[in-house]
């Protein structure tokens, strides 16, 4: 079967006064249709780096892609102009972010806000559009949606106004939507009710969810599958019950030190020892080699390749070659 | 994906939704605790409706000569007199208002457009756009506003301009010098607007670039816009009356404060006769003060975190 989304071999890389930040390397990502897809992995690892991309929404003047293809419904986004990319967005492609407290435009209302998309992707009236968007208002489960059709953002909770980016972003009916740490700005009862919401979403539109988090916990609700990103690159992949059954890379097995149970909540990130390394001075070795305590030798010098295991998992460590390819 | 998940929605606060008065509407409660604000709306209100309204009860809405009757100081038939050619100098004042108001609400209209739109987009394609539009801004800033009006009222006259256009003339060139401090303002202001998060938020739903500088970035300028064109309308009345003054603008017969305050310029009237020119000096100063406190005060309703 064909993926909805197949990044291959995407490098992103933002230039700093430091130099050259490698934010996303040689990413590898597939999502099919109707799965959700969890990338996962500490601040700064790219995780954003990575969906803007997609989304070709690197700003031209700090950072560009380099390498890579991204496919989306058989089409490379890296190839198609600008004006098909803009139709793309917010239709077929659509995003929803951390802060929705200030996502939203100040002086235009909620409904205002919702039409938006429904008229320039969809071609409807105002009229109709009005109604639509008070349906979907309903649909993200607001009462007395009319009246919050009215209001102007600052008269909703995060909460209702995360809602409200959910039903921008559904409007019309993308085929993936992309959440950025959807539910971090909220408090847990509300999270638990966004992620409930979305895991509907999935389930009654099939439409396919990548989900950036750094949140095992919520990585346990919600994926199919599992990204953990380091330092701009995928270290490992694999469906989420074997990920927490059995996680391979050492930086996995760290993360879940701190033994999040699978369908619990609020597990917070295990600190691994050291720190994420400086993106501007990465060699030659593994990444994660200062930090990994069952380092080899080989792994100060040489960097593990992203290796198929054939179990429908992939994993980048020297632990998991053959002896005759890690040589020495 | 028909039903609905009411089930897991929060609470609304019920006191928040119902208590919907728009951001206009607090606004104007706001500015209407500004008593010199509201003191300046009202009289221009006043003097408004009595320009407009006013000629059509006064028996000397013709503006006949009557040599019977020329330079006569107040009395009960002229309240506030008459001038060298007879004409009441109460109608005049009021028909002269009502060009004046025009000529000022005509010209910020004008100029606020120009400013906005050009500032708007220098600030939001920046590049070679915001280069281009801003060097001209630079070059009009250099300019000395009313040496070139003077300078462009004598070709008028040179060029024999029928004198009903010159007011038209006027006013747009009052608006064409008149519009680079405004576009330097919304320049900066959409500068940063764009990078607001909220407009970082909207890249994702691809809009049109009219889409978004019209509907979503101007309308946060609403305030900024709103000030300005208030202030705007006392300046462009003192420029059209400067330039009336000189006889560079409206000409008479027809009546404009300005011209009417030419009558200062011979000593005699000057001396003897205040009613000639007491009258629309008052006018025009009470007129652009009010402008002025009206527009110190929405500056504060509109934007209340820029408290003192
Ligand atoms: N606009 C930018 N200019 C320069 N560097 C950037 C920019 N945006 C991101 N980076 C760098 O790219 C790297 C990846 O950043 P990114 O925002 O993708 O991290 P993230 O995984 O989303 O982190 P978080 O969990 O904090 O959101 C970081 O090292 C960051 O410093
Ligand atoms: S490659 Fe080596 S250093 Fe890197 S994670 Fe595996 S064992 Fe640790
Ligand atoms: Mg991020």
């Amino acid at each position: 079967m064909n993926a909805l989304v197949e990044i291959q071999n995407l490098s992103t890389y933002f230039k700093s006064e430091q130099g050259v930040v490698k934010a996303v390397d040689a990413l590898e990502l597939r999502v099919h249709e109707g799965e959700t897809v969890c990338i996962v992995g500490e601040s700064g690892c790219g995780k954003s780096a990575a969906a803007m991309s997609l989304m070709r929404l690197i700003p031209e003047a700090v950072g560009s892609i380099v390498s890579g293809e991204i496919w989306f419904a058989g089409r490379d986004l890296r190839k198609v102009s600008k004006e098909e990319m803009r139709k793309l967005r917010g239709n077929e492609l659509a995003m929803i972010f951390q802060e929705p407290m200030s996502s939203l435009n100040p002086v235009l209302t909620i409904g205002e806000q919702i039409m938006e998309p429904i008229m320039e992707h969809q071609g409807l009236s105002k009229k109709a559009a009005q109604a639509r968007a008070i349906e979907l208002i309903e649909l993200v489960g607001i009462p007395r949606a009319k009246e919050i059709a009215k209001s102007y953002p600052y008269e909703l909770s995060g909460g209702m106004l995360q809602r409200i980016m959910i039903a921008i972003a559904i409007s019309c009916n993308p085929r993936l939507l992309i959440a950025d740490e959807p539910t971090t700005a909220l408090d847990v009862t509300i999270q638990a009710q966004i992620l409930d919401l979305l895991r509907k979403i999935k389930d009654e539109a099939q439409t396919a969810i990548l989900f950036i988090t750094h949140d095992l916990g919520v990585v346990a609700e919600m994926a199919d599958h599992v990204v953990v990103m380091y330092a701009g690159k995928v270290v490992e992949v694999s469906p989420v019950v074997e990920l927490f059954e059995e996680p391979k890379h050492p930086y996995t097995q760290g993360l879940l030190r701190s033994k999040p149970v699978l369908n619990q909540r609020r597990a917070k990130l295990y600190s691994i020892p050291g720190q994420v390394p400086n993106p501007t001075t990465l060699g030659e070795s593994c990444y994660f080699h200062d930090r990994c305590d069952q380092c080899l030798d080989i792994c100060r010098v040489k960097q593990p390749p992203l290796r198929d295991g054939g179990d429908g998992r992939k994993v980048a460590c020297w632990l998991y070659e053959e002896e005759s390819v890690r040589g020495q | 994906m028909a039903s609905t998940v009411s089930e897991v929605a929060e609470v609304t606060r019920p006191e928040q939704v119902a208590l919907r008065s728009s951001l206009w509407h607090e606004a104007f409660l706001r500015l209407k605790k500004k008593r010199l604000a509201m003191v300046g709306l009202v009289f221009l209100l006043v003097m408004a409706v009595v320009c407009f309204i006013g000629p059509f009860f006064s028996p000397y809405a013709s503006g006949k000569i009557n040599t019977a009757m020329i330079n006569k100081p107040p009395s009960f038939s002229h309240w506030l007199g008459t001038d060298s050619l007879g004409r009441d100098i109460l109608t005049r004042l009021m028909q002269a208002g009502r060009i004046s108001l025009t000529v000022g609400i005509a010209s910020m209209v004008l100029s606020v457009s120009i400013g906005a739109l050009l500032g708007a987009l220098a600030g939001f394609y920046r590049g070679w756009v915001d280069q281009v539009i801003m060097r001209v801004a630079d070059v009009l800033m250099t300019i000395p506003g009313l040496p070139l009006l003077f300078i462009m009222g004598a070709v008028l006259s040179e060029w024999k301009i029928p004198t009903d256009y010159r007011i038209y003339i006027v006013m747009v060139m009052l608006s064409l010098i008149g519009w680079p401090g405004l576009a330097r303002m919304v320049r900066s202001q959409m500068l940063t607007l764009r990078e607001s998060e909220f407009m970082q938020a909207a890249e994702v739903l691809g809009l049109r670039d009219r889409r978004k500088l019209f509907f979503h970035l101007l309308p946060n300028l609403t305030p900024l816009l709103i000030v300005v064109a208030t202030l705007n309308v006392g300046g462009a009345i003192l420029s059209e009356s400067v330039l009336s003054y000189f006889g560079l603008g409206v000409v008479p017969p027809t009546p404009t404060w300005g011209n009417m305050m030419d009558a200062a310029n011979t000593l005699i009237d000057f001396q003897k006769r205040p009613w000639l020119w007491v009258p629309p000096g008052i006018a025009i100063f009470a007129t652009v003060i009010s402008i002025n406190l009206l527009g110190d005060g929405l500056r504060d309703a509109l934007d209340p975190k820029q408290k003192r």
